[in-house]
């Protein structure tokens, strides 16, 4: 009988890992809400050092000629502007720096949105003594249709967009007034949440470009693994997730540095300070997880 | 893991139910204390909210005669040129035009004001007390609308958090609030996207530019537009028979209708960019070289380690995953080892994903902790 509950209720090093298999799954939760909390309090950063991705969405906006004309598309709403807004105010500050004439427009009915906050704390914070509207930046805004906007605009943009976002018919626009499909811009780049986005840009819209052309795209963790095997053959830059904004906002600011509330072109860079605070706690969690499973399999001896 | 009390009787221990309670309550009760400090004690206070008001005023103005009359004209001359032709627009009161004389006021009409608001937090409004003059355009006041926002917004936040602890009414309270709210926000959406502008805007043009929206594009061809959108009125009628107690068969010629259109758009992207393309990228050379610079500046080749370790794994990659993914042989033998290589490729590529995934989420909460610290308790 001794022998028995011995086994059951092993003590020491093993007992701990036993009884911490038990764990109220709720201090998990705490644990991982202070390791987030504490970070951000104590405003814990850390160096970023660019991957061969972020490097790639960089070339491939730098090597355009300056005042090459781009097209913006925000297909993200708020549910996604934790991961992607920091890549988004990188990406019009660095077109911006290089003096691309730059499009926005939206797949997503909040994208437009999202562009506008773009647009006044980057576009016109930073640059708006040499932006002006109609002939340097136009926004389009949203268009319902999915990756059917995509196809019209691959043959005939005035038909997806007869107006801007404001009701101004483009054929007043200068910037735009000319564009007759993508094939008019040097660089067209997505920043994606899901469906539609990067994929449809990739499906519909790739193809129709002309071959020296950039597609980029900037894209949720979530939806990250469905658009690695397009780069760097078919998406010539890829930003994944906050870590890829904070890579490309290290290169960006780097070259392109600002005087003035610097912390809009940071905001990946911070959140990555609780992310790798919380990933160590992840890591560690599952590492005592298998432990404690070894151990509670030995206590009930040795049964798989 | 499993919860406290189901692993203390399973270990055949006293319910460990009591100190954790204790332990709970001891947590809720700082987190409130703390609350009430930040909240009364500290000039930020929660949540604290002003408006920067800038009231805005346009005149009406037009070219003055001096500037609209041709090169070489005499004032006289220009002073009776019809005003009807000259541009008018609207202006800042101030507008250095007027000043110059090559503006002037249109006549009869009045001003147009209007005001803009921005939220910002107690200690932004300190930084732009200096800059405001007392009695011009710009002026900050309290902003108790954007105050009650935050509020609602936070305790929303908490109310979904507090699921973590266990369900209780007040997440599912807001769980039902997220879900009625998005419901009505996509059909509101649908209908100013879809159904007003694109059927009614074709069928109805001038109603909807006289009602609905002044900024609907003219057509150049309005009667073709009004009998091609006649398709989807139709169709859509017929998915909504589907609701009617006979003749439910009618509503699937719609979705065979969407069905079909869909596969046929995707099929050709598909085959396109996942299949062509992506078959194209598989073959590349096993063993890579780059082009370099010699000591003597020449050109020369140069074997690429990890550019062919990368090719070399991409292509056991696929062939491997395809073996495992072929039902049609027996895995067994080298086609089963070949196999079992496949699903370490699939392992770590849901690995991949699932990291991927677990980072997309903390940044989720994150943003919640930065809104509740930032904007909720203004630390």
């Amino acid at each position: 009988m001794t022998t028995k509950n011995t086994e059951q209720n092993p003590g020491g090093m093993r007992g701990f890992f036993v009884r911490l298999g038990g764990l109220d799954r709720r201090w998990i939760f705490l644990a991982m809400g202070l390791s987030i909390a504490v970070p951000i309090l104590l405003k814990l950063r850390f160096p970023e050092v660019p991957g061969p991705m972020a490097r790639a969405t960089f070339e491939a906006i730098e090597s355009l000629p300056n005042g090459s004309r781009v097209l913006l598309s925000f297909d993200f709403d708020p549910a996604s502007k934790a991961e992607l807004q920091p890549m988004a105010n990188a990406l019009v500050h660095h077109c911006a720096s290089k003096g691309h004439k730059i499009v926005f427009m939206a797949l997503w009915p909040l994208g437009k949105q999202m562009a506008d906050q773009a647009i006044k704390e980057i576009l016109l914070e930073y640059h708006g003594d040499k932006y002006e509207y109609g002939t340097d930046y136009v926004q389009l805004g949203f268009k319902a249709g999915n990756e059917g906007v995509i196809k019209v605009l691959t043959t005939n943009i005035a038909e997806a967009y007869p107006t801007d976002a404001s009701g101004a018919a483009v054929s007043g626009l200068p910037l735009v007034a000319d564009a007759r499909d993508l094939g008019s811009f040097g660089l067209v780049s997505t920043i994606s949440a899901g469906y539609p986005g990067a994929k449809e840009w990739v499906q519909y819209g790739r193809e129709s470009m002309k071959p020296e052309a950039r597609l980029t795209s900037g894209s949720t963790g979530v939806q990250a693994s469905q658009l690695f095997p397009y780069y760097p053959a078919q998406l010539n830059g890829l930003l994944v997730a906050v870590k890829g904004a904070a890579e490309y906002e290290t290169l960006v600011t780097e070259k392109y540095p600002v005087d003035r509330n610097s912390e809009r072109l940071e905001q990946g860079r911070i959140r990555m300070g609780p992310q790798l605070v919380a990933h160590l706690l992840m890591i560690a969690l599952i590492v005592l997880g298998n432990i404690a499973m070894i151990a509670s399999r030995g206590s009930q001896g040795g049964a798989r | 893991m499993s919860d406290g009390s189901q692993a203390a009787n399973q270990g055949g221990a006293r319910p460990a139910k009591r100190p954790n309670t204790f332990l709970w309550i001891a947590l809720a009760v700082f987190g409130i204390v703390g609350l009430s400090l930040n909240a009364f004690m500290r000039p930020e206070g929660m949540a604290k909210r002003l408006s920067v008001v800038t009231t805005v005023e346009r005149v009406l103005v037009e070219e003055a005669p001096a500037a609209l009359a041709p090169e070489g004209s005499q004032p006289a001359e220009a002073a009776a040129a019809p005003t009807a032709t000259a541009k008018r627009k609207w202006v800042d009161p101030d507008d250095a035009g007027l000043a110059a004389g090559t503006l002037r006021r249109v006549e009869g009409v009045d001003p147009i004001s209007w005001e803009t608001r921005e939220s910002i937090k107690p200690s932004e409004a300190e930084l732009l007390a200096g800059e405001i003059k007392p009695g011009g355009p710009v002026r900050i006041e309290p902003s108790p609308i954007d105050s009650l926002g935050i509020w609602v917004a936070a305790l929303l936040t908490l109310f979904i958090l507090s699921f973590v602890y266990r369900d209780n009414p007040f997440y599912k309270v807001a769980e039902s609030i997220l879900i009625g709210v998005s419901a009505a926000y996509w059909m509101v959406v649908g209908f100013w996207s879809t159904i007003v502008p694109q059927l009614l805007g074709s069928l109805a043009p001038e109603v909807v530019r006289a009602y609905a929206m002044p900024s609907l594009p003219v057509s150049s061809t309005p009667g073709l537009d009004a009998a091609l959108a006649f398709v989807p009125l139709l169709l859509g009628f017929m998915l909504l028979w589907r609701l009617a107690p006979k003749g439910g068969w009618i509503s699937v010629w719609p979705i065979a209708f969407v069905i079909g259109t869909t596969a046929g758009i995707r099929l050709v992207g598909a085959i396109e960019a996942d299949l062509m393309r992506q078959l194209v990228a598989a073959m590349k050379p096993l063993v890579v070289f780059e082009n370099g610079v010699g000591a003597a500046g020449e050109a020369v080749r140069m074997f690429d380690f990890w550019g062919t370790v990368g090719s070399v794994v991409g292509v056991v990659g696929v062939l491997s995953v395809l073996t495992y993914f072929f039902f049609s042989v027996d895995h067994k033998g080298a086609v089963g080892k070949t196999a079992r290589v496949g699903i370490w490729f699939l392992m770590i590529s849901f690995g991949s994903a699932f990291g991927l995934t677990v980072m997309g989420r903390i940044t989720l909460l994150l943003q919640r902790f930065e809104f509740l610290f930032t904007d909720w308790l203004n630390i």
